[in-house]
């Protein structure tokens, strides 16, 4: 273990108060088209995850539906609007409503991104990329303190797909995560898809880019699908849609990176093309098998 | 102009362009690769504004509304990452965008449509028990000075054009049928709330609509009936609170200074 490891908390424990975590099962995204379908039918699934912006609104149905769901399953939420990566100070009504939302639901659960999406007090609506250097490892962190400190709670932060890299960058992606969660101490959300589109987009080799990740630090994987389009060279051009299946190479690197972590609570995105809900299950299922599958060294080592 | 500031400036811009310092590992031009993110941005806001606008997009067809909704997002970019409620300001675009000039009633259909996302996600509030209405009404003598207070999502909209016919028009599978006997030059209020789990329009006459105004603005209710009958001596108040309590509209009633809820 690395010095690292003793500035680590168990996901989401903050000292003098417990809270649970996310089980090592699989969890799918709620969707509104299948509220009443979830609460009709009780699936059996590890846990929920929502977008925090679509539920800071007063009230309504979506609250209703999430209230009944939160009452039976764990929840995660995920934040898709922050700006960690932003120039700007964090938006402080935004945390307010962050705070709002996550003491009203206590999910197991907190997580944002290591992109920008606010910029000059306009929301651009992507998870926009951050070049990697010493000014903006400096300026996450702060973001990160801020946002823990608001919150009261340990966050994850989801390593980005991208599609540019930037003149201005001095570190490697895996290093620069690595810094901001030795600094911060937040944990890591792997976005497996994430890992594998950027790895594809940036002609890097994705296992290396997986064992270079803090991974003592991941408390989740993501799971998504991409679209697949090429760049003015016409190479592979790997887009995060989340509206298609996990492909076959991405099931294959989370096999990868669960052999190093053992079992993981692992979500399954889809926000476009949203599928039936069995459809979103058995793909929830498939992540569970391979869980169950992992070799014993690799479990013995995640409980070690 | 500094790089975060060009970056994000190319994301709106009008004109394909692609800000300095992006570099790919093989060298490729990376106009097309920031153009994932230009389309990302904008098809998410034209997304969320399809979604929140249906009737509106019905009405001016796919392409024509994602055309005039990305006209739209460019120059007013949402401010908040809740963009459940984006949407603020479009019917005032539509109402001065020479393409649709013509359809004079499209500006308050989309009036509608807005209020209609805004009592989804308005705050819970239980309604006054009927037999407390019931029990008011019998009560000659507190009755003018009761005051209500409205549900969150009460929403309230007077339109010259009949929004609320068109919108209902397009309500079901086959809309075109109704559609031809819609008279568009004739006045039409609204009454936008949400019931329970569901968002109910109704139209209701002038005179109602000027009664439920002056309740929402926390008038007392004789005030509110007198001045809703000066508008029309045909107002019938039986009808309007009737709807009112169906539809859980009365969130609290307070009389000469108590509250009953």
């Amino acid at each position: 273990m690395t010095a690292r490891a003793d500035r680590l908390r168990p996901i989401g424990a903050v000292p003098g108060q417990k809270r649970r975590s996310l089980p090592e099962r699989a969890g799918i995204g709620l969707k509104p088209e299948h509220l009443q379908e979830i609460l009709d039918t009780a699936p059996d699934i590890g846990f929920f995850e929502i977008h925090a912006e679509n539920y800071m609104v007063d009230g309504g149905p979506f609250h209703h539906y999430l209230t009944r769901i939160r009452e039976r399953y764990p929840l995660s939420i995920h934040g898709v609007g922050l700006s960690i990566g932003g120039e700007d100070a964090l938006d402080e009504r935004h945390l307010d409503r962050l705070a709002v939302l996550l003491d009203r639901y206590q999910p197991e659960s907190f997580s944002e991104h290591l992109a920008w999406s606010s910029h000059g007090g306009t929301f651009l609506n992507d998870l926009l990329p951050v070049p990697y250097h010493a000014a903006t490892l400096a300026r996450v962190c702060e973001h990160i303190d801020r946002v823990q400190d608001r919150l009261k709670r340990r966050m994850l932060l989801e390593n980005p797909a991208t599609y540019v890299e930037f003149a201005a960058s001095t570190m490697a992606e895996p290093d620069f995560i690595g810094e901001v969660v030795r600094r911060s101490g937040c944990g890591l959300l792997l976005d497996v898809n994430n890992v594998y589109v950027s790895s594809i987009n940036h002609g890097r080799d994705q296992r290396a880019a997986v064992s270079a990740m803090p991974l003592a630090a991941v408390g989740q994987i993501h799971l998504a699908g991409f679209a697949e389009d090429t760049d003015a060279a016409g190479a592979s051009l790997l887009i995060d849609s989340h509206g298609a299946p996990v492909a076959e190479a991405v099931w294959d690197l989370y096999r990868y990176a669960l052999d190093r972590l053992g079992p993981m609570p692992t979500l399954i995105e889809r926000d476009n093309d949203i599928p039936p809900l069995p459809v979103l299950l058995a793909e929830a299922q498939q992540a569970e098998r391979i869980m169950k599958r992992l070799s014993p060294i690799a479990s013995r080592e995640a409980v070690a | 102009m500094n790089a975060r500031q060009a970056f994000a400036e190319a994301l709106l811009a009008a004109e394909p362009v692609c800000p300095p310092g992006l570099t790919t590992w093989n060298g490729s031009a990376p106009e097309k690769r920031f153009a994932v993110y230009r389309n990302t941005v904008t098809v998410g806001l034209v997304d969320a504004l399809a979604d929140s606008f249906p009737v509106t997009l019905q009405l001016v067809g796919e392409d024509f509304f994602r055309a005039m909704a990305r006209e739209f997002a460019r120059q007013t970019p949402p401010r908040s990452p809740v963009l459940a409620l984006y949407g603020d300001g479009f019917a005032e675009f539509i109402e001065a965008f020479p393409p649709v000039a013509a359809l004079s009633y499209l500006a308050d259909l989309a009036r509608l449509e807005l209020m209609r996302v805004q009592a989804w996600h308005a705050a819970d509030a239980a309604a006054v028990a009927a037999e407390t209405i019931v029990r008011l009404l019998d009560d000659a003598a507190a009755l003018p000075q009761a005051r209500f207070t409205l549900h969150p999502s009460v929403r309230l909209l007077r339109s010259r054009h009949a929004v609320v016919s068109l919108w209902a028009a397009h309500q079901s599978e086959a809309p075109s049928s109704s559609l031809a006997t819609i008279d568009t030059a004739s006045a039409e209020s609204a009454l936008v709330l949400r019931n329970g789990l569901e968002v109910e329009i109704s139209v209701i006459d002038e005179a109602a609509a000027i009664f439920i105004e002056l309740l929402q603005q926390g008038r007392a209710f004789g005030l509110a009936a007198g001045q809703a009958l000066d508008a029309d001596s045909r107002f019938d108040l039986a009808q309007t609170l009737g709807l009112l309590v169906r539809s859980g509209a009365l969130a609290d009633l307070t009389i000469s200074g108590s509250t009953t809820s």
